[in-house]
């Protein structure tokens, strides 16, 4: 396989992915392999795809020269703005893919999961432009403490299912909707939310993702810069760095994606099996799955999509960790010089870029950030946050 | 042929059908006198759970009593130690998860089982598609690989997945996690389907809960296993010797077939 490109029919990154699911949901997931592949080759399918995130998506979405954030740093830094498409995430790429794919399969329904509530937010969207029932599970902790996220989920005719099993955050809502899975797959698509899972979710995920890297590269051309030296994506499963990482993997440019310090599973992790993928995992010496602790929700995840397991162990991409203290820093440096407030997610690569200049970086570095979400969802917390800090 | 193989096979030569509990190791500190009661009350064999974080195939019952035995520091490491100074007299199949056997090791972790004892290992998140390493060091080591056929499963597969089970066939009576309904559901059609392709010995677990439907389901299986009912009694602090009980009118109930 050609980096980035199609995995075989194992579904395998070098040593990562695979499958490793229960009977029951194999043959959902050798379905959906076969539908994805038939549908991604059917020009009919992809411009159905390109035509949605367009009318209905708000693609494509610019990339911005960032002039005071450069001057700053003494950097070139460009922004792919990911934060101005609907629902204010990439997340609206996938979830347009695979609702698209599930009505092709003559599925009616959309499972998810979500940590933070930007997957279900956006999953809950694109159900109810089709027409899919849609039901979200998020683990009870979040749900309390993204209570609007889940009225809106609500109000877009979503049923959300608080899970209250293992630490009730984003891992077991991974979990119970992997069990409700196993009693409706007839019926039922499960819309997972990042590049992570039995293959092909890391695979798809990624391919429904990579028009950010595409639209970017193209964008950066007409722009005049050409290639960028650096391309910047925050990582938890890592769905928004595999899409912006695939415009650039054949390029000299060079891959950084940053982990929350607290979430490391290429930094701290180790190898081994988890949600149906054999992937980077932060674990105990027995291999029982441990809780990563970040202050942004959509970081908060134990693993990492395989695909950027494969990309680190290649040394093609690089990873790097930035901790909750940094992350404030980044956010407000952003929102003061350039006018845009990020998610918490997404100013962890800005951090990690304010960190290295003039250090990693040298002077007059070109950098692009994939600013992968807006950062409206997580101003009541950091307002919380300035306030402790003051 | 494995040596799970011939015990299975002389249960059923003996016209006996196979009773299988399910029981999680160190979900209380008295769990090896629970393991004894359910051999005292009749079972053929039992399931010996390992505890894992996140257990996928398994219901709330299940969850609750791994997250009791994580809790307690069980271990892998500790529960072969334990059980290899024991002998329980029925053969013991593990059942747990990729994560648990991966982290330590695929040969190491055959091992580790093999030399307390344990004959056979469930792993249900090892798809056929990932068997072969597994595969390998288990025929190897002489630990039985027990396969899962689904409702789901398609005609092709139950041929591809039988032949490669070694001990018996689980057959999963119902598309759901282990604990969450019981009845036979699909049940029986899924062990008609590994029928047509194979003689090999077939359990029927996933909803067999009461001595009612063991029975039933005993009509067309070799066996039963049957797990988060009786997991509930141990969680809920019944006695070693009220399990016992609950594990007789299984027994009566199969015998009476």
């Amino acid at each position: 396989m050609s980096t980035m490109g199609t995995p075989g029919a194992r579904g395998r990154f070098g040593e990562f992915g695979g499958r490793f699911v229960p009977e029951a949901l194999m043959p959902a997931c050798l379905e959906l392999e076969g539908a994805f592949a038939e549908a991604w080759a059917d020009p009919a399918f992809v411009a159905e795809f390109h035509d949605t995130l367009r009318l209905f998506g708000g693609r494509p979405t610019p990339v911005t020269p960032l002039a005071r954030l450069s001057e700053r740093l003494g950097l070139r830094v460009y922004a792919k703005r990911e934060d101005l498409a609907h629902t204010g995430s990439h997340k609206i790429n996938n979830v347009v893919g695979q609702t698209l794919l599930t009505r092709r399969m003559g599925k009616r329904r959309v499972i998810a999961e979500t940590g933070a509530g930007q997957h279900g937010v956006a999953t809950a969207t694109a159900a109810a432009r089709l027409g899919l029932e849609c039901t979200v599970f998020m683990g009870e902790v979040d749900t309390k403490r993204q209570e609007l996220n889940v009225f809106r989920m609500e109000l877009l005719g979503a049923r959300v299912v608080p899970v209250a099993s293992g630490s009730r955050t984003l891992k077991d809502a991974v979990n119970e909707a992997l069990r409700e899975w196993v009693t409706c797959v007839a019926d039922t698509h499960y819309c997972i939310g990042s590049v992570m899972g039995p293959h092909p979710f890391p695979w798809m995920v990624r391919e429904f993702q990579r028009v950010i890297g595409d639209e970017a590269r193209a964008q950066l051309e007409d722009l005049g810069v050409g290639v960028p030296e650096v391309v910047v994506a925050c990582v938890g499963g890592g769905s928004n760095a595999a899409g912006v990482f695939a415009g650039f993997v054949d390029t000299p440019a060079r891959l950084v994606g940053v982990e929350a310090a607290g979430g490391s599973a290429i930094g701290h992790g180790s190898p081994g099996v988890l949600h149906g993928m054999r992937s980077m995992l932060l674990q105990d010496e027995y291999g029982q799955i441990e809780e990563a602790q970040s202050i942004s929700a959509g970081l908060d995840y134990p693993g990492i999509g395989p695909e950027h397991a494969h990309l680190a162990a290649t040394g093609r991409a690089q990873y790097v960790a930035v901790g909750d203290d940094e992350v404030l820093g980044g956010l407000t440096l952003l929102s003061e010089t350039e006018g845009i407030i990020p998610a918490l997610e997404t100013a962890h690569a800005v951090a990690w870029v304010a960190r290295a200049a003039g250090r990693e970086l040298a002077p007059g570095t070109t950098v692009l950030i994939n600013l992968s979400g807006r950062g409206d969802k997580d101003v009541a917390q950091v307002r919380e946050m300035l306030r402790g800090d003051a | 042929m494995t040596s799970l193989d011939d015990r299975l096979a002389a249960v059923r030569d003996g016209g006996r059908h196979a009773l299988v509990p399910y029981l999680m190791a160190g979900a209380r500190p008295d769990w090896v006198r629970l393991f004894e009661a359910a051999v005292a009350g009749g079972a053929d064999a039992i399931e010996v759970g390992l505890p894992f974080s996140d257990p996928m195939m398994d219901g709330p019952v299940v969850q609750e009593a791994a997250l009791a035995a994580l809790a307690a520091g069980t271990t892998l490491d500790s529960v072969c130690a334990t059980l290899g100074s024991l002998d329980l007299g029925v053969p013991l199949i593990a059942m747990t998860y990729c994560n648990v056997i991966y982290h330590v090791g695929l040969e190491r972790a055959a091992g580790r089982l093999r030399e307390a004892g344990v004959l056979g290992a469930i792993l249900p998140d090892l798809a056929l598609e990932e068997l072969d390493e597994w595969a390998a060091v288990c025929d190897a080591g002489d630990l039985a690989t027990v396969l899962m056929v689904a409702p789901s499963t398609p005609v092709e597969r139950v041929a591809r997945l039988t032949a490669r089970s070694r001990g018996f066939v689980y057959a999963a009576a119902r598309m759901a996690v282990t604990g969450t309904a019981s009845g036979l559901g699909d049940g029986v059609a899924v062990v008609e389907r590994v029928r047509e392709v194979s003689s090999v010995p077939v359990y029927m677990g996933i909803g067999i809960a009461t001595p009612e439907q063991a029975r039933d389901a005993a009509r067309v299986a070799d066996g039963v296993i049957v797990g988060s009912a009786l997991v509930r009694r141990v969680l809920d602090g019944q006695s070693a010797e009220d399990l016992e009980s609950a594990v007789r009118a299984l027994r009566e109930a199969l015998d009476e077939m």
